[in-house]
């Protein structure tokens, strides 16, 4: 039985098209994933990402238990401040990525992929027994919504009188929004300015409904998963179970800048301080397929005839129209501008490996 | 409601074609393109190439997936629709005309009596709808 979240039927109400992702009926689109991705890079988009799993950290061993769970530093975090990490095994594989709100010096939240909600839940309190630090899986008690886009602030602040220009990138606030106490982050997987909120599921509806209503004459979309999966790869953010798992370590994904050694030990710290210091054999790499073949996710790629790796993540990419991907290869091809050939089946078709991230949104003058 | 003209006949797989004597024009429905979204790249067989009824011969990619295209009937293709490979969104401005994609010799006409009125793919998509 798949689950649903609060929003269920006010999306199916809207038209959207609900698909099984991670044991969720979601909605892969509304209107269309093209048009979704490009509200969202002009406008706003509004996408339910209730899936989306949430662990509790709270007591006086909270902070040292994360602090060996995780890669980045939760020792740098201020009250309400926002922190991207990882969770690595002792082999320094990526058991999740993550986002770590510090709501008090005693009391985390963390917000983890749904697949892995319950290997998370069940790591971490493991992890934590016989230390003064009790985890809770509170993802049944929260919506979470993600307005994104170059308009979500303006559309948010009509529905509260919070200051929502005083949340930094990668800050939260408890704010009031139309009525509904909610927490707000300065987050999100589209490339774009956005929030994340928090809510209550008996508010949802009511908040989904204003914020629809609101950002309408403005061009918000109601937004599916298809849409959040093009911006994130246009942003080139690591999606977990495409572009790292825990056979793939944070340098190999490229995201060794949310590893912070000098915090002190953590669980995968040794394998992962050698790997910064000696180099890894291969890399997550960008690349931009010079045909109009779109390369998909598992598509073969090669140099010379020899295959070096699989397409991780690939698709058409709305807003650059270009087809665009990411794949592990060897380090010595993972150098920009480096020409290999991608299976589209059976047929070589070039593709030259690229910077990530493929867009990155222009900087605010207002 | 997706547009059915009572001209064609249909496939189970979305796919109509237009005879006129043994030539017979294929492209995908108006139904099938609605599913499908935006399409961004088709790929297509080249002329002489022969296919069986129900075989693939080709695909249709929108943003977010690829999906396989069937012969609706056998035969060798005479005609491909050269333009969507700059202009494939053709295919969801105009699915029964300027998104066509190819023109095949039939080597049994008979063949397309075992395929769907309009009325009858109307009813089967309404059917895989209400699933």
């Amino acid at each position: 039985m798949l689950k649903r979240t609060a929003l269920f039927e006010a999306q199916l109400a809207l038209g959207g098209r609900m698909i099984d992702f991670a044991g969720w009926e979601m909605a892969v689109q509304f209107s269309g994933p093209t048009q979704e991705h490009m509200a969202v890079r002009g406008a706003a988009g509004l996408f339910d990402v209730s899936h989306m799993g949430e662990i509790e950290v709270q007591g006086s061993g909270a902070l040292d238990l994360l602090q060996r769970l995780t890669t980045n530093d939760v020792g740098r975090l201020q009250d309400n401040q926002v922190q991207y990490s990882m969770l690595t095994t002792p082999d320094g594989g990526i058991i999740d990525d993550l986002l770590i709100y510090r709501i008090s010096q005693e009391y985390y939240l963390l917000v983890v992929n749904a697949a892995n909600t319950e290997k998370d839940f069940n790591w971490i309190k493991d992890q934590g027994a016989y230390t003064n630090a009790e985890v809770h899986n509170t993802s049944a008690g929260y919506v979470l919504l993600a307005l994104q886009g170059p308009l979500a602030e303006r559309i948010l602040q009509d529905l509260t009188d919070h200051m929502l220009d005083r949340i930094p990138y990668y800050w939260s606030q408890r704010v009031m929004i139309d009525g509904c106490d909610c927490r707000v982050s300065r987050t999100g997987y589209t490339g774009e300015d956005g929030f994340e909120i928090f809510c209550g599921a008996s508010h949802a509806r009511h908040l989904w409904n204003r914020l629809l209503v609101t950002g309408h004459p403005l061009g918000l979309l109601p937004c599916g998963l298809a849409a959040r999966n093009t911006l994130r790869l246009e942003a080139s953010f690591r999606l977990w179970g495409n572009d790292m798992d825990e056979t793939t370590t944070p340098v190999e994904a490229g995201l060794g800048w949310a590893v912070k050694l000098g915090k002190g030990d953590f669980i995968g710290r040794e394998v992962i301080e050698r790997q910064k210091r000696e180099g890894v054999a291969r890399k997550l790499a960008g690349f931009v397929v010079e045909d109009r073949a779109p390369a998909r996710d598992g598509y073969p790629i090669t140099v010379d005839g020899q295959e070096i790796g699989v397409v991780n993540s690939g698709s058409p990419a709305p807003y650059l129209k270009k087809n665009i991907g990411m794949a592990y290869v060897p380090v010595q091809y993972a150098v920009p501008g480096t020409l290999v050939e991608i299976g589209v089946r059976g047929r070589p078709v070039p593709a030259r490996i690229a910077e990530m991230p493929f867009y990155k949104r222009g900087r605010r003058f207002d | 409601m997706a547009n059915t003209p009572e001209d064609l006949a249909y496939t189970k797989d979305h796919e109509w074609i237009r005879t006129k004597e043994d030539l017979a024009r294929v492209g995908i429905t108006d139904y099938a393109q609605k599913q499908l979204g935006d399409v961004v790249y088709v790929e297509l067989p080249k002329p002489g190439d022969r296919f069986e009824a129900t075989e693939p011969f080709g695909s249709v990619e929108s943003v977010k997936a690829v999906s396989e295209i069937y012969m609706p009937i056998t035969g060798s293709v005479v005609e491909v629709n050269e333009s969507l490979n700059d202009s494939p969104e053709r295919i969801n401005e105009d699915p029964y005309g300027d998104g066509w994609l190819i023109v095949v010799k039939m080597e049994n006409p008979a063949q397309t009596d075992g395929l769907l009125t309009s009325a009858e793919y109307e009813d089967y998509i309404k059917a895989e709808a209400g699933e």
